[in-house]
């Protein structure tokens, strides 16, 4: 029995800052679910079940805030699912709540994701003393920073690249309302000259530390069939690795290369950089772009960086990259994932405001957490699929 | 180990009513759809899922719905001593509200019984501005409502204490480097080498038994430099902060490198352990100080690529 067709009929998210001290938790929620409803015309009334998703629980010290939210979000009798697989984890309650409709449990399924990192401190909850370890890991950045190291090297790549990517992003942001950050006048100078804080990279290379929320509500075929601008979703994928293992390719990790293989051939794509119109990447170290680029096949290994180069993934290139500005504008950790897979809808819902692109067909949205080791992928497009 | 951080929470508009309440010595519930008055006030009304706006100011004296005994009281509840935690229905609210009963033993205490709050003199805003205790008829003295705007931020500390027991194989890791050896083990199938030892190959999920005894020197596979503080830090940057691949390991181990400065470590610099003075030694990865430049040539990329 083959899958049913789903599509994103509402989206909403709130505006992400550094501290929104005026909304609780469930506040914030509620915001971005507000908004999604609104935008699918429904009432939660009308909605099935709840999907929610969030980083790790030592962020807001609230173990399994679910349980205490549960109300707040409409739940009450009704299935309410918490997923959780670190920084992809947007991503993946995205397509665990398209799962449901996909499988034709459920009609219209309301998803969200969040992060309140205002209530703590995320380089003090990414860096808790384990036993076995020397003490030298210093938050995401720290982690990620040997393994920039090593794509340059093996890559050969220039060193400013990083910086073309905050530029391209900074900049991309200001065209979005609701960007965290809307630094005017970025460039890869202020980047390069902005100070180097795990070394390879850069403040401006690094992404902030947000208040936000983003949802979607989604719908079967026949209830998508009734609106106007559906983003029906082609395909999906999550793949997983260990966080160490010897030979462990950490720049380039196998779960990342094996799922989107894998969403290429479930959504008939041969030649994704040709073939998809425009991608959200999950950015949070501007060198992560030209790392997924190879890791998602759009270009070849050690080459990521000359399509960046080249001016491919601006917001006019041929293969546009965080058009909404990323998550190195803005990160509410959790929500940082479906903000990518909801910023695709939007571009093929032609719903993105002075950060569209003319004419995209078909988007990727894209999310990664852990040690590099939970990857989800989706594929939106603005016709049904056909596969 | 203690993980433990003072979280700040932001309260929204219908929680901050509720704090702003206690911290004026006044229950306040927030009306519901269906009429009720629920304590403390829902944020979203669980019925219509709208925005819970209308507050009522209510006594603070209500009646016991169901109760459980606290005879060992534990670190951060309201009271040293025994004490009960009762569901309270608070007169005028159609919801019961989880909170203290100070008695002295299970016997004053029942369901149905009548108790009333009896405030701290010094409150912030907090539901632990009261507890309750039995109503024995006289009025209590009226509170002076405490000054200042509302409340909108409480600080909110965790604490977790944790005891790590450590496995046979972390075991043999730790008491080698009580002896100043570093201890892995190799997978029976791919004959890859761990450190530390994890007792199973990551790769093909098998247990590994045979204990392998590394060398002491190794190679900087790839690194960071740490230049920016944070809460909790454990050591002072700038430090660099390496994978240094043992000869003999399969996989890196995160370490320090000194003695070298900082800009000057480099990918495939060849690096030796230090270790700390005997005496200071426990059965700790921390008995080495750090890895310092061995006097070697550095290692062709080709040898430690596949580690990256």
């Amino acid at each position: 029995m083959g899958k049913t067709p789903a599509a994103v009929v509402g989206i909403g998210q709130t505006h992400h800052r550094a501290k929104r001290e005026d909304v609780s938790m469930a506040g914030l929620c509620r915001e971005a679910m507000d908004r999604a409803l609104d935008d699918a015309g429904l009432t939660f009334d009308e909605i099935d079940a709840i999907v929610i998703g969030k980083a790790p629980d030592l962020f807001e010290g609230v173990m399994m805030p679910e349980l205490y939210l549960a109300e707040a979000l409409g739940a009450a009798g009704k299935p309410l699912l918490r997923v959780h697989t670190a920084g992809s984890v947007g991503g993946s309650t995205a397509i665990v709540a398209s799962s449901l409709v996909q499988a034709g449990v459920h009609k219209r399924v309301l998803t969200v994701a969040f992060e309140k990192q205002s209530e703590s401190n995320a380089m003090w909850a990414l860096s808790v003393p384990v036993p076995f370890v020397m003490p030298v890991h210093a938050g995401a950045g720290g982690y990620f920073a040997p393994h920039v190291r090593s794509y340059i090297r093996r890559s050969e790549a220039p060193s400013h690249i990083g910086a073309i990517v905050a530029a391209k992003d900074r900049n991309n942001a200001l065209k979005n309302p609701y960007a965290h950050l809307h630094n005017e006048g970025t460039t890869v100078e202020s980047v390069l000259a902005s100070q180097m804080l795990w070394d390879p990279i850069h403040y401006d290379e690094t992404c902030p530390s947000s208040d936000g929320a983003c949802a979607m509500v989604i719908a079967a075929e026949d209830v998508a069939k009734t609106y106007e601008a559906p983003a029906w979703i082609h395909g999906t994928v999550m793949r997983s690795e260990p966080t160490s293992a010897a030979e462990r390719d950490q720049v380039n990790p196998q779960a990342g290369r094996e799922a989107a293989a894998a969403l290429w051939k479930a959504t008939g794509i041969t030649d994704p950089a040709r073939e998809i119109d425009c991608a959200e990447i999950y950015v949070p170290f501007a060198w992560f772009e030209p790392m997924w680029l190879e890791n998602l096949g759009f270009a070849a290994e050690g080459s990521g960086w000359k399509l960046t180069e080249a001016g491919e993934t601006a917001l006019d290139g041929g293969l546009p990259v965080n058009m909404s500005g990323g998550v190195l504008s803005s990160n509410p950790i959790g929500a940082s994932g479906m903000l990518r897979f909801a910023e695709a809808a939007l571009q093929v819902r032609g719903r993105a405001g002075e950060h569209q692109v003319d004419g995209a067909r078909r988007a990727l949205g894209h999310a990664y957490g852990g040690g590099s080791q939970f990857f989800s992928m989706w594929v939106v497009g603005s016709q049904p699929p056909t596969n | 180990m203690t993980v433990a951080f003072d979280y700040t929470r932001s309260t929204g508009p219908v929680i901050g009513r509720f704090l702003t309440g206690l911290r004026d010595a006044t229950i306040v519930g927030g009306r519901l759809a269906d009429g009720r008055v629920a304590v403390p006030p829902p944020e979203f009304d669980p019925v219509s899922h709208q925005a819970v706006t209308e507050f009522v100011e209510l006594p603070d004296t209500g009646t016991v719905t169901s109760w459980t005994w606290v005879s060992e009281p534990v670190a951060g509840q309201p009271f040293e001593r025994p004490f009960a935690w009762a569901l309270i229905t608070v007169d005028g609210a159609g919801t019961p509200w989880l909170h203290a009963v100070d008695v002295a033993s299970p016997d004053d205490i029942e369901t149905g019984m009548r108790v009333r709050a009896r405030w701290s003199e010094e409150r912030t805003g907090s539901v632990n501005d009261l507890v309750f205790e039995p109503d024995t008829g006289d009025r209590a003295v009226a509170q002076t409502p405490a000054a200042g705007d509302d409340v909108s931020r409480i600080v909110t500390p965790v604490g977790l204490d944790y005891h790590y027991a450590a496995s046979p194989e972390e075991s043999s890791f730790f008491r080698g480097l009580a002896e100043g050896r570093i201890l892995g083990q190799r997978c029976p199938k791919c004959r890859k080498v761990y450190v530390p030892p994890r007792g199973a190959c990551p790769t093909d999920g098998v247990p590994t038994a045979e204990e392998v005894e590394l060398s002491q020197v190794g190679t900087v596979t790839t690194f960071c430099i740490v230049n920016v503080p944070f809460l909790g830090q454990k050591i002072k940057p700038p430090y660099v902060s390496a994978y240094v691949l043992l000869d003999g390991a399969d996989i890196a181990l995160q370490h320090l490198i000194l003695d070298i400065p900082a800009e000057e470590v480099r990918m495939g610099m060849r690096v030796e352990a230090v270790w700390k003075p005997r005496e200071e030694w426990g059965t700790s990865i921390e008995n080495i100080s750090h890895f310092a430049p061995a006097d070697e040539p550095d290692a062709d990329f080709d040898s430690y690529k596949h580690h990256l």
